[in-house]
Protein backbone atom coordinates (compact mmCIF):
# COMPACT_ATOMS: atom_id res chain seq x y z
CA UNK A 1 0.00 0.00 0.00
CA UNK A 2 1.18 3.21 -0.81
CA UNK A 3 1.94 6.08 2.06
CA UNK A 4 1.57 9.79 2.36
CA UNK A 5 4.59 12.12 1.86
CA UNK A 6 4.78 15.10 3.90
CA UNK A 7 7.81 17.59 2.70
CA UNK A 8 8.46 21.14 5.54
CA UNK A 9 10.54 23.48 4.54
CA UNK A 10 12.75 21.88 1.77
CA UNK A 11 15.85 23.81 0.57
CA UNK A 12 17.99 22.29 -2.03
CA UNK A 13 20.98 23.62 -3.44
CA UNK A 14 24.01 22.67 -6.53
CA UNK A 15 26.88 23.88 -4.87
CA UNK A 16 25.99 27.40 -4.45
CA UNK A 17 23.21 27.66 -6.66
CA UNK A 18 19.96 27.14 -4.75
CA UNK A 19 17.31 25.27 -6.86
CA UNK A 20 14.50 24.72 -4.37
CA UNK A 21 13.20 27.34 -1.78
CA UNK A 22 11.41 26.42 1.09
CA UNK A 23 9.22 23.30 -0.62
CA UNK A 24 5.96 22.47 1.80
CA UNK A 25 4.18 19.62 0.06
CA UNK A 26 1.60 16.91 1.28
CA UNK A 27 1.37 13.92 -1.35
CA UNK A 28 -1.76 12.18 -0.88
CA UNK A 29 -1.38 7.95 -0.11
CA UNK A 30 -2.36 6.00 -3.17
CA UNK A 31 -3.28 9.05 -5.33
CA UNK A 32 -0.90 10.47 -8.35
CA UNK A 33 0.15 13.60 -7.65
CA UNK A 34 1.80 15.52 -10.66
CA UNK A 35 4.86 18.19 -10.99
CA UNK A 36 4.05 20.85 -14.04
CA UNK A 37 6.53 23.85 -14.39
CA UNK A 38 9.03 25.30 -17.29
CA UNK A 39 12.31 23.83 -17.28
CA UNK A 40 14.77 24.36 -14.99
CA UNK A 41 12.02 25.27 -12.27
CA UNK A 42 13.16 22.19 -9.71
CA UNK A 43 10.73 19.69 -9.86
CA UNK A 44 13.03 17.16 -10.76
CA UNK A 45 15.76 17.83 -8.12
CA UNK A 46 12.47 17.60 -5.46
CA UNK A 47 11.56 14.55 -6.58
CA UNK A 48 15.15 13.16 -6.44
CA UNK A 49 14.90 14.87 -2.74
CA UNK A 50 12.31 12.48 -1.82
CA UNK A 51 14.40 9.35 -2.81
CA UNK A 52 18.11 11.03 -1.53
CA UNK A 53 19.04 11.06 -5.15
CA UNK A 54 19.88 14.34 -5.27
CA UNK A 55 22.44 13.81 -2.68
CA UNK A 56 24.71 11.42 -5.47
CA UNK A 57 25.15 14.72 -7.27
CA UNK A 58 28.82 16.21 -6.49
CA UNK A 59 28.28 19.16 -3.97
CA UNK A 60 24.52 18.97 -3.82
CA UNK A 61 22.92 19.49 -0.31
CA UNK A 62 19.67 19.27 1.60
CA UNK A 63 17.57 21.43 4.23
CA UNK A 64 14.35 20.85 5.79
CA UNK A 65 12.21 17.87 6.49
CA UNK A 66 10.38 14.91 4.44
CA UNK A 67 8.76 11.92 5.81
CA UNK A 68 7.65 8.79 4.11
CA UNK A 69 4.67 7.71 5.82
CA UNK A 70 5.77 7.73 9.52
CA UNK A 71 9.51 7.54 8.77
CA UNK A 72 11.98 10.52 8.38
CA UNK A 73 13.59 10.40 5.59
CA UNK A 74 16.68 12.03 6.68
CA UNK A 75 17.27 10.90 9.73
CA UNK A 76 17.87 7.49 11.38
CA UNK A 77 17.68 6.15 7.60
CA UNK A 78 20.09 5.24 5.16
CA UNK A 79 19.92 6.54 1.82
CA UNK A 80 20.15 3.07 0.35
CA UNK A 81 17.20 1.71 2.75
CA UNK A 82 15.33 4.71 2.20
CA UNK A 83 15.13 4.21 -1.58
CA UNK A 84 14.36 0.20 -1.49
CA UNK A 85 10.90 1.55 -0.20
CA UNK A 86 10.76 4.32 -3.00
CA UNK A 87 11.10 3.08 -6.65
CA UNK A 88 12.12 5.92 -9.35
CA UNK A 89 11.58 5.84 -12.94
CA UNK A 90 13.60 7.90 -15.03
CA UNK A 91 12.97 10.19 -17.94
CA UNK A 92 14.82 8.31 -20.30
CA UNK A 93 14.22 4.42 -20.11
CA UNK A 94 17.80 2.71 -18.44
CA UNK A 95 17.40 -1.26 -18.29
CA UNK A 96 20.78 -2.54 -17.75
CA UNK A 97 22.04 -3.67 -20.98
CA UNK A 98 24.11 -6.53 -19.92
CA UNK A 99 21.20 -8.20 -18.30
CA UNK A 100 18.40 -10.07 -19.32
CA UNK A 101 14.62 -8.77 -19.25
CA UNK A 102 14.22 -11.60 -16.12
CA UNK A 103 17.28 -10.05 -14.41
CA UNK A 104 16.54 -6.45 -14.80
CA UNK A 105 13.21 -6.62 -13.24
CA UNK A 106 14.92 -8.91 -10.35
CA UNK A 107 17.90 -6.95 -9.74
CA UNK A 108 16.32 -4.79 -7.21
CA UNK A 109 15.98 -7.80 -5.19
CA UNK A 110 18.97 -10.17 -6.14
CA UNK A 111 21.43 -7.62 -6.12
CA UNK A 112 20.15 -7.01 -2.86
CA UNK A 113 21.16 -10.71 -1.75
CA UNK A 114 17.84 -12.30 -2.70
CA UNK A 115 18.26 -16.07 -4.08
CA UNK A 116 14.80 -17.86 -4.02
CA UNK A 117 14.85 -18.59 -7.24
CA UNK A 118 10.58 -19.49 -6.90
CA UNK A 119 10.18 -16.22 -5.07
CA UNK A 120 11.80 -14.24 -7.58
CA UNK A 121 9.97 -15.89 -10.48
CA UNK A 122 6.84 -15.22 -8.75
CA UNK A 123 7.73 -11.56 -8.09
CA UNK A 124 9.24 -11.02 -11.92
CA UNK A 125 5.88 -12.58 -13.71
CA UNK A 126 3.82 -10.30 -11.14
CA UNK A 127 5.45 -7.14 -11.47
CA UNK A 128 5.53 -7.62 -15.64
CA UNK A 129 2.19 -8.20 -15.41
CA UNK A 130 1.94 -5.15 -13.21
CA UNK A 131 3.40 -2.98 -16.17
CA UNK A 132 1.84 -4.73 -18.60
CA UNK A 133 4.60 -6.06 -20.13
CA UNK A 134 4.29 -10.04 -19.29
CA UNK A 135 2.71 -11.18 -22.59
CA UNK A 136 5.33 -8.93 -24.59
CA UNK A 137 7.92 -10.56 -23.02
CA UNK A 138 6.99 -14.07 -21.21
CA UNK A 139 8.62 -15.82 -23.99
CA UNK A 140 12.07 -14.08 -24.36
CA UNK A 141 12.32 -13.49 -20.53
CA UNK A 142 15.76 -15.02 -20.68
CA UNK A 143 17.10 -15.36 -24.10
CA UNK A 144 16.81 -11.16 -24.87
CA UNK A 145 17.94 -8.62 -23.23
CA UNK A 146 16.31 -5.80 -21.84
CA UNK A 147 18.69 -3.41 -24.02
CA UNK A 148 16.89 -4.94 -27.25
CA UNK A 149 12.89 -3.91 -26.18
CA UNK A 150 11.65 -1.15 -27.96
CA UNK A 151 11.65 2.02 -26.30
CA UNK A 152 8.12 1.96 -24.56
CA UNK A 153 8.84 -1.74 -23.79
CA UNK A 154 12.08 -0.33 -21.97
CA UNK A 155 10.59 2.37 -19.93
CA UNK A 156 7.46 -0.60 -19.06
CA UNK A 157 10.58 -2.90 -18.48
CA UNK A 158 12.18 -0.15 -16.01
CA UNK A 159 8.73 0.39 -14.42
CA UNK A 160 8.26 -3.76 -13.41
CA UNK A 161 11.81 -3.06 -12.09
CA UNK A 162 10.79 -0.29 -9.72
CA UNK A 163 7.68 -2.30 -8.68
CA UNK A 164 9.70 -5.98 -8.05
CA UNK A 165 11.28 -4.44 -4.76
CA UNK A 166 7.40 -3.55 -3.55
CA UNK A 167 7.68 0.14 -3.01
CA UNK A 168 5.31 1.84 -1.34
CA UNK A 169 5.54 4.91 -3.23
CA UNK A 170 6.55 5.61 -7.30
CA UNK A 171 8.50 9.18 -8.55
CA UNK A 172 8.45 9.17 -12.21
CA UNK A 173 10.82 11.90 -13.54
CA UNK A 174 9.32 12.81 -16.90
CA UNK A 175 8.44 8.73 -17.85
CA UNK A 176 7.21 9.32 -21.18
CA UNK A 177 9.45 12.34 -22.93
CA UNK A 178 11.20 9.88 -24.85
CA UNK A 179 8.28 8.44 -25.79
CA UNK A 180 5.49 8.27 -28.78
CA UNK A 181 1.83 8.66 -28.10
CA UNK A 182 1.33 4.84 -28.54
CA UNK A 183 3.12 4.08 -25.28
CA UNK A 184 2.90 7.10 -23.61
CA UNK A 185 -0.98 5.95 -23.86
CA UNK A 186 0.25 2.67 -22.26
CA UNK A 187 2.46 3.79 -19.32
CA UNK A 188 -0.19 6.24 -17.97
CA UNK A 189 -3.55 3.89 -18.26
CA UNK A 190 -0.87 1.78 -16.07
CA UNK A 191 -0.32 4.80 -14.00
CA UNK A 192 -3.93 4.86 -13.12
CA UNK A 193 -4.04 0.96 -12.01
CA UNK A 194 -0.99 1.29 -9.81
CA UNK A 195 -2.67 4.11 -8.19
CA UNK A 196 -4.54 1.60 -6.48
CA UNK A 197 -1.45 0.55 -4.67
CA UNK A 198 1.33 2.69 -4.95
CA UNK A 199 1.78 6.69 -4.19
CA UNK A 200 2.94 8.39 -7.23
CA UNK A 201 4.02 11.69 -7.92
CA UNK A 202 4.90 12.08 -11.30
CA UNK A 203 7.19 15.25 -12.97
CA UNK A 204 5.77 16.03 -16.36
CA UNK A 205 6.06 18.53 -18.99
CA UNK A 206 2.91 17.91 -20.66
CA UNK A 207 0.22 19.70 -19.22
CA UNK A 208 -2.71 17.06 -20.81
CA UNK A 209 -0.76 14.45 -18.68
CA UNK A 210 -0.76 16.21 -15.75
CA UNK A 211 -4.86 16.53 -16.48
CA UNK A 212 -5.27 13.16 -17.79
CA UNK A 213 -3.65 11.02 -14.76
CA UNK A 214 -2.99 13.28 -11.44
CA UNK A 215 -5.80 13.85 -8.66
CA UNK A 216 -3.50 16.82 -7.64
CA UNK A 217 -1.24 18.97 -9.67
CA UNK A 218 2.20 21.14 -8.13
CA UNK A 219 2.94 24.40 -10.20
CA UNK A 220 6.81 24.63 -9.34
CA UNK A 221 8.62 28.42 -11.15
CA UNK A 222 12.07 28.98 -10.43
CA UNK A 223 12.52 26.68 -7.84
CA UNK A 224 9.41 27.67 -5.58
CA UNK A 225 6.09 25.78 -5.47
CA UNK A 226 3.89 28.91 -6.38
CA UNK A 227 0.65 26.55 -6.46
CA UNK A 228 -0.62 23.21 -5.35
CA UNK A 229 -4.40 22.25 -5.42
CA UNK A 230 -6.42 19.39 -6.72
CA UNK A 231 -5.57 18.73 -10.46
CA UNK A 232 -9.04 20.52 -11.70
CA UNK A 233 -8.86 23.62 -9.98
CA UNK A 234 -5.53 24.39 -11.11
CA UNK A 235 -6.28 23.63 -14.96
CA UNK A 236 -9.82 25.91 -14.63
CA UNK A 237 -9.81 28.29 -11.79
CA UNK A 238 -5.99 28.68 -10.51
CA UNK A 239 -5.50 31.14 -8.06
CA UNK A 240 -2.21 32.69 -8.74
CA UNK A 241 -1.67 34.65 -11.88
CA UNK A 242 1.67 32.55 -12.91
CA UNK A 243 -0.09 29.60 -12.73
CA UNK A 244 -2.58 30.72 -15.02
CA UNK A 245 -0.07 32.28 -17.32
CA UNK A 246 1.38 28.98 -17.28
CA UNK A 247 -1.24 26.62 -18.17
CA UNK A 248 -2.71 29.03 -20.60
CA UNK A 249 0.72 29.01 -22.47
CA UNK A 250 1.50 32.63 -22.00
CA UNK A 251 5.09 31.81 -20.95
CA UNK A 252 7.03 28.57 -19.84
CA UNK B 1 4.96 22.06 -65.14
CA UNK B 2 5.81 20.34 -62.55
CA UNK B 3 8.14 18.50 -64.52
CA UNK B 4 9.95 21.00 -65.85
CA UNK B 5 10.65 22.90 -61.94
CA UNK B 6 11.95 19.36 -60.97
CA UNK B 7 14.75 19.51 -63.55
CA UNK B 8 15.59 22.94 -62.64
CA UNK B 9 15.54 21.96 -59.24
CA UNK B 10 18.25 19.26 -60.47
CA UNK B 11 20.40 21.26 -63.12
CA UNK B 12 20.89 23.70 -59.84
CA UNK B 13 21.68 21.67 -57.39
CA UNK B 14 24.28 19.06 -59.69
CA UNK B 15 27.61 21.33 -59.16
CA UNK B 16 27.60 20.91 -55.69
CA UNK B 17 26.31 17.21 -55.41
CA UNK B 18 29.71 16.47 -57.84
CA UNK B 19 31.75 19.02 -55.59
CA UNK B 20 30.55 16.82 -52.63
CA UNK B 21 30.80 13.29 -55.04
CA UNK B 22 34.42 13.75 -55.42
CA UNK B 23 35.85 14.61 -51.53
CA UNK B 24 33.35 12.17 -50.74
CA UNK B 25 35.82 9.83 -52.56
CA UNK B 26 38.86 11.36 -52.01
CA UNK B 27 38.17 11.59 -48.15
CA UNK B 28 37.18 7.85 -47.94
CA UNK B 29 40.14 6.87 -50.35
CA UNK B 30 42.45 8.66 -47.87
CA UNK B 31 40.97 6.72 -44.92
CA UNK B 32 41.52 3.35 -46.93
CA UNK B 33 45.13 4.30 -47.47
CA UNK B 34 45.71 4.87 -44.00
CA UNK B 35 44.00 1.70 -42.94
CA UNK B 36 46.21 0.01 -45.32
CA UNK B 37 49.23 1.95 -44.14
CA UNK B 38 48.64 0.28 -40.65
CA UNK B 39 48.24 -3.05 -41.97
CA UNK B 40 51.18 -3.43 -44.14
CA UNK B 41 54.12 -3.53 -41.45
CA UNK B 42 51.52 -5.92 -39.64
CA UNK B 43 50.85 -8.35 -42.63
CA UNK B 44 54.35 -7.66 -43.76
CA UNK B 45 56.06 -8.63 -40.69
CA UNK B 46 54.23 -11.53 -39.99
CA UNK B 47 54.49 -13.14 -43.71
CA UNK B 48 58.91 -12.40 -42.98
CA UNK B 49 57.99 -14.11 -39.50
CA UNK B 50 56.60 -16.95 -41.53
CA UNK B 51 59.13 -17.75 -44.23
CA UNK B 52 62.15 -17.31 -41.94
CA UNK B 53 60.52 -19.62 -38.98
CA UNK B 54 58.12 -21.85 -40.19
CA UNK B 55 60.17 -24.45 -41.63
CA UNK B 56 62.01 -24.92 -38.47
CA UNK B 57 58.62 -25.22 -36.46
CA UNK B 58 58.21 -29.37 -36.40
CA UNK B 59 56.88 -31.53 -33.14
CA UNK B 60 60.68 -31.57 -31.92
CA UNK B 61 60.33 -27.45 -31.58
CA UNK B 62 57.19 -28.09 -29.57
CA UNK B 63 58.12 -30.40 -27.44
CA UNK B 64 62.05 -30.71 -26.75
CA UNK B 65 64.27 -29.00 -24.42
CA UNK B 66 67.18 -26.97 -25.69
CA UNK B 67 69.99 -29.22 -26.83
CA UNK B 68 73.39 -28.28 -25.40
CA UNK B 69 75.82 -26.05 -27.93
CA UNK B 70 76.77 -28.01 -31.23
CA UNK B 71 74.12 -30.55 -30.93
CA UNK B 72 71.48 -29.89 -33.69
CA UNK B 73 68.01 -30.35 -33.14
CA UNK B 74 65.81 -29.55 -29.79
CA UNK B 75 63.15 -27.29 -29.42
CA UNK B 76 61.98 -24.27 -27.14
CA UNK B 77 59.15 -26.67 -25.42
CA UNK B 78 60.42 -24.90 -21.73
CA UNK B 79 60.57 -21.49 -22.84
CA UNK B 80 57.09 -21.84 -24.42
CA UNK B 81 55.45 -22.94 -21.28
CA UNK B 82 57.85 -20.87 -19.34
CA UNK B 83 56.13 -17.76 -21.33
CA UNK B 84 52.45 -18.91 -20.30
CA UNK B 85 53.83 -19.43 -16.31
CA UNK B 86 55.34 -16.09 -16.19
CA UNK B 87 52.38 -14.30 -17.95
CA UNK B 88 50.15 -16.16 -15.44
CA UNK B 89 51.93 -14.64 -12.56
CA UNK B 90 52.30 -11.45 -14.02
CA UNK B 91 47.99 -11.48 -15.09
CA UNK B 92 47.13 -12.72 -11.68
CA UNK B 93 49.34 -9.79 -9.73
CA UNK B 94 48.43 -6.90 -12.02
CA UNK B 95 44.79 -7.62 -13.15
CA UNK B 96 43.30 -7.52 -9.96
CA UNK B 97 45.48 -4.06 -8.67
CA UNK B 98 45.08 -2.55 -12.11
CA UNK B 99 40.91 -3.18 -12.70
CA UNK B 100 41.03 -2.09 -8.64
CA UNK B 101 42.80 0.72 -9.50
CA UNK B 102 40.83 1.48 -12.27
CA UNK B 103 37.50 0.87 -10.21
CA UNK B 104 38.56 3.79 -7.40
CA UNK B 105 39.86 6.05 -9.90
CA UNK B 106 36.30 6.18 -12.33
CA UNK B 107 34.32 6.08 -9.02
CA UNK B 108 36.03 7.79 -6.25
CA UNK B 109 38.85 9.04 -7.68
CA UNK B 110 37.13 12.65 -8.54
CA UNK B 111 39.43 14.41 -5.47
CA UNK B 112 43.52 15.04 -5.08
CA UNK B 113 44.39 11.48 -4.10
CA UNK B 114 42.64 10.38 -7.49
CA UNK B 115 45.03 12.65 -9.59
CA UNK B 116 48.34 11.68 -7.91
CA UNK B 117 47.26 8.34 -9.13
CA UNK B 118 46.51 9.40 -12.21
CA UNK B 119 49.72 11.18 -12.67
CA UNK B 120 51.65 8.20 -11.14
CA UNK B 121 49.96 5.67 -13.47
CA UNK B 122 50.97 7.81 -16.38
CA UNK B 123 54.53 8.04 -15.20
CA UNK B 124 54.58 4.44 -15.07
CA UNK B 125 53.67 3.49 -18.19
CA UNK B 126 56.42 5.61 -19.68
CA UNK B 127 59.16 4.02 -17.77
CA UNK B 128 61.52 1.90 -19.48
CA UNK B 129 61.46 -1.56 -19.35
CA UNK B 130 64.42 -2.48 -18.42
CA UNK B 131 64.23 0.21 -15.34
CA UNK B 132 60.99 -2.37 -14.16
CA UNK B 133 63.06 -5.38 -14.33
CA UNK B 134 65.85 -3.85 -12.27
CA UNK B 135 62.97 -2.83 -9.53
CA UNK B 136 62.11 -6.06 -10.11
CA UNK B 137 65.06 -7.48 -9.37
CA UNK B 138 66.14 -5.39 -6.43
CA UNK B 139 62.75 -6.16 -4.78
CA UNK B 140 62.36 -10.00 -5.40
CA UNK B 141 65.62 -11.32 -6.61
CA UNK B 142 67.88 -9.77 -4.03
CA UNK B 143 65.47 -10.95 -1.07
CA UNK B 144 65.14 -14.67 -2.40
CA UNK B 145 68.89 -14.75 -3.61
CA UNK B 146 67.77 -16.19 -6.84
CA UNK B 147 66.39 -15.57 -10.06
CA UNK B 148 62.74 -16.86 -10.36
CA UNK B 149 59.68 -16.84 -11.97
CA UNK B 150 58.10 -15.00 -9.63
CA UNK B 151 60.21 -11.80 -10.43
CA UNK B 152 59.75 -12.36 -13.99
CA UNK B 153 55.69 -12.20 -13.09
CA UNK B 154 56.21 -9.40 -10.69
CA UNK B 155 58.25 -7.17 -13.30
CA UNK B 156 55.87 -7.92 -15.63
CA UNK B 157 52.66 -7.67 -13.58
CA UNK B 158 54.42 -3.64 -12.74
CA UNK B 159 54.44 -3.27 -16.45
CA UNK B 160 50.62 -4.56 -16.74
CA UNK B 161 49.44 -2.08 -14.14
CA UNK B 162 49.36 1.42 -15.40
CA UNK B 163 47.47 0.50 -18.65
CA UNK B 164 44.96 -1.81 -16.81
CA UNK B 165 44.20 1.01 -14.84
CA UNK B 166 44.05 3.94 -16.99
CA UNK B 167 41.72 1.40 -19.34
CA UNK B 168 39.80 0.57 -16.84
CA UNK B 169 38.76 4.13 -15.55
CA UNK B 170 37.40 4.97 -18.78
CA UNK B 171 35.86 1.95 -20.15
CA UNK B 172 33.51 2.67 -16.55
CA UNK B 173 33.40 6.42 -17.12
CA UNK B 174 31.58 5.69 -20.59
CA UNK B 175 28.84 3.69 -18.53
CA UNK B 176 26.13 6.34 -18.31
CA UNK B 177 25.36 8.12 -15.22
CA UNK B 178 21.97 6.95 -15.85
CA UNK B 179 22.79 3.11 -15.15
CA UNK B 180 24.50 3.96 -11.73
CA UNK B 181 21.02 5.66 -10.99
CA UNK B 182 18.70 3.29 -11.52
CA UNK B 183 20.86 0.71 -9.49
CA UNK B 184 20.57 3.65 -6.69
CA UNK B 185 17.28 4.22 -6.94
CA UNK B 186 16.73 0.47 -6.14
CA UNK B 187 18.20 0.96 -2.89
CA UNK B 188 21.25 -1.21 -4.66
CA UNK B 189 24.63 0.07 -1.95
CA UNK B 190 27.24 1.88 -4.01
CA UNK B 191 29.92 -0.82 -3.62
CA UNK B 192 27.04 -3.37 -5.00
CA UNK B 193 26.38 -1.20 -8.14
CA UNK B 194 30.00 -0.44 -8.68
CA UNK B 195 30.80 -4.01 -9.38
CA UNK B 196 27.38 -5.62 -10.62
CA UNK B 197 26.02 -2.84 -13.04
CA UNK B 198 28.90 -0.49 -13.75
CA UNK B 199 31.82 -2.94 -14.06
CA UNK B 200 29.41 -5.44 -15.56
CA UNK B 201 28.45 -3.08 -18.02
CA UNK B 202 32.37 -2.15 -19.22
CA UNK B 203 33.29 -5.91 -18.83
CA UNK B 204 34.28 -6.33 -22.48
CA UNK B 205 35.83 -3.09 -22.58
CA UNK B 206 38.05 -3.21 -19.40
CA UNK B 207 39.14 -7.07 -20.90
CA UNK B 208 40.48 -5.24 -24.38
CA UNK B 209 42.44 -3.31 -22.24
CA UNK B 210 43.59 -6.28 -19.69
CA UNK B 211 44.58 -7.79 -23.34
CA UNK B 212 46.41 -4.75 -24.69
CA UNK B 213 48.59 -4.77 -21.45
CA UNK B 214 48.86 -8.70 -21.70
CA UNK B 215 50.25 -8.65 -25.42
CA UNK B 216 52.59 -5.60 -24.53
CA UNK B 217 53.98 -7.78 -21.56
CA UNK B 218 54.14 -10.85 -23.15
CA UNK B 219 57.17 -9.80 -25.64
CA UNK B 220 59.10 -7.97 -23.06
CA UNK B 221 62.46 -9.44 -23.04
CA UNK B 222 64.54 -6.70 -20.81
CA UNK B 223 62.78 -6.86 -17.51
CA UNK B 224 62.94 -10.77 -17.73
CA UNK B 225 66.97 -10.42 -18.30
CA UNK B 226 68.03 -10.33 -14.48
CA UNK B 227 64.63 -11.66 -13.35
CA UNK B 228 63.58 -15.21 -14.81
CA UNK B 229 66.78 -15.00 -15.80
CA UNK B 230 66.40 -17.53 -18.31
CA UNK B 231 66.71 -21.94 -18.41
CA UNK B 232 67.82 -24.49 -20.27
CA UNK B 233 65.47 -26.98 -18.80
CA UNK B 234 62.00 -27.75 -17.35
CA UNK B 235 60.96 -25.29 -13.92
CA UNK B 236 57.81 -25.75 -12.88
CA UNK B 237 59.06 -23.80 -9.47
CA UNK B 238 58.01 -20.00 -8.08
CA UNK B 239 61.61 -19.79 -7.23
CA UNK B 240 63.72 -20.87 -9.91
CA UNK B 241 64.82 -19.35 -13.04
CA UNK B 242 62.55 -19.84 -16.05
CA UNK B 243 62.85 -19.97 -19.22
CA UNK B 244 61.15 -17.71 -21.51
CA UNK B 245 59.77 -17.24 -25.14
CA UNK B 246 61.11 -13.62 -25.32
CA UNK B 247 65.30 -14.38 -23.29
CA UNK B 248 65.03 -17.47 -25.90
CA UNK B 249 64.72 -15.48 -28.79
CA UNK B 250 67.25 -12.84 -27.77
CA UNK B 251 70.15 -15.90 -26.44
CA UNK B 252 69.34 -17.53 -30.12
CA UNK B 253 69.20 -14.35 -32.08
CA UNK B 254 73.14 -12.81 -31.01
CA UNK B 255 74.39 -16.56 -31.27
CA UNK B 256 76.48 -17.08 -33.80
CA UNK B 257 74.91 -20.80 -34.81
CA UNK B 258 72.86 -21.04 -37.73
CA UNK B 259 70.45 -23.27 -36.82
CA UNK B 260 69.79 -21.07 -33.33
CA UNK B 261 69.22 -18.24 -35.64
CA UNK B 262 66.41 -20.61 -37.50
CA UNK B 263 64.87 -21.59 -33.83
CA UNK B 264 65.42 -17.88 -32.79
CA UNK B 265 63.25 -16.79 -36.22
CA UNK B 266 60.83 -19.75 -35.44
CA UNK B 267 60.27 -18.80 -31.96
CA UNK B 268 59.21 -16.11 -32.79
CA UNK B 269 56.85 -16.95 -35.06
CA UNK B 270 55.41 -19.45 -32.14
CA UNK B 271 55.39 -16.14 -29.52
CA UNK B 272 53.08 -14.58 -31.93
CA UNK B 273 50.86 -16.67 -32.60
CA UNK B 274 50.59 -17.68 -29.28
CA UNK B 275 49.68 -13.49 -28.50
CA UNK B 276 47.25 -13.48 -31.14
CA UNK B 277 45.49 -16.50 -30.14
CA UNK B 278 44.86 -15.84 -26.68
CA UNK B 279 43.95 -12.43 -27.27
CA UNK B 280 40.89 -13.62 -29.92
CA UNK B 281 40.33 -16.43 -27.84
CA UNK B 282 40.06 -14.11 -24.84
CA UNK B 283 37.76 -11.40 -26.94
CA UNK B 284 35.44 -14.34 -28.42
CA UNK B 285 34.65 -16.32 -24.77
CA UNK B 286 34.29 -12.45 -23.59
CA UNK B 287 31.40 -11.62 -26.16
CA UNK B 288 29.74 -14.26 -26.10
CA UNK B 289 29.33 -14.13 -22.22
CA UNK B 290 27.59 -10.87 -22.69
CA UNK B 291 25.78 -10.89 -25.76
CA UNK B 292 23.86 -13.47 -24.02
CA UNK B 293 23.11 -11.10 -20.93
CA UNK B 294 22.74 -13.25 -18.38
CA UNK B 295 23.81 -12.07 -14.54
Amino acid sequence: MGVGIQVEKLNAWYGKTQALHDINLNVQANHATALIGPSGCGKSTFIRCLNRMHETTPEARVEGTIKIGDYDAYQGTSATQLRRRIGMVFQKPNPFPTMSIYDNVAAGLKLNGYRDKKHLDEVVEKSLASSALWDEVKDSLHKKSGASLSGGQQQRLCIARALAVEPEVLLMDEPCSALDPISTGKIEELIFELKAQYTIVIVTHNMQQAARVAEYTGFFLLGRMIEYDKTEKIFTNPSDKRTEDYITGRFG
Amino acid sequence: MPEATHTSALHAVRPIALRRRITDHVMTGAAVLTVILVLVPLFAIFAYLVYRGVGSINWAFLTQTPKPVGEAGGGMANAIVGSAFILALASILGVPVGVGAGIYLAEYGRNRFGDVIRFTADVLNGVPSIVIGIVAYAIVVLRQKHFSALAGGTALAIMMIPTITRTTEEMLLLVPNTLREAAYGLGVPRWRTTLSIVLRTATSGVITGVMLAFARVAGETAPLLFTAFGNQFWNWRLDQPTAALPLQIFTYAISPYDDWHRQAWAGALVLIILIVSAVAAVRYVVRRGTLGGVA
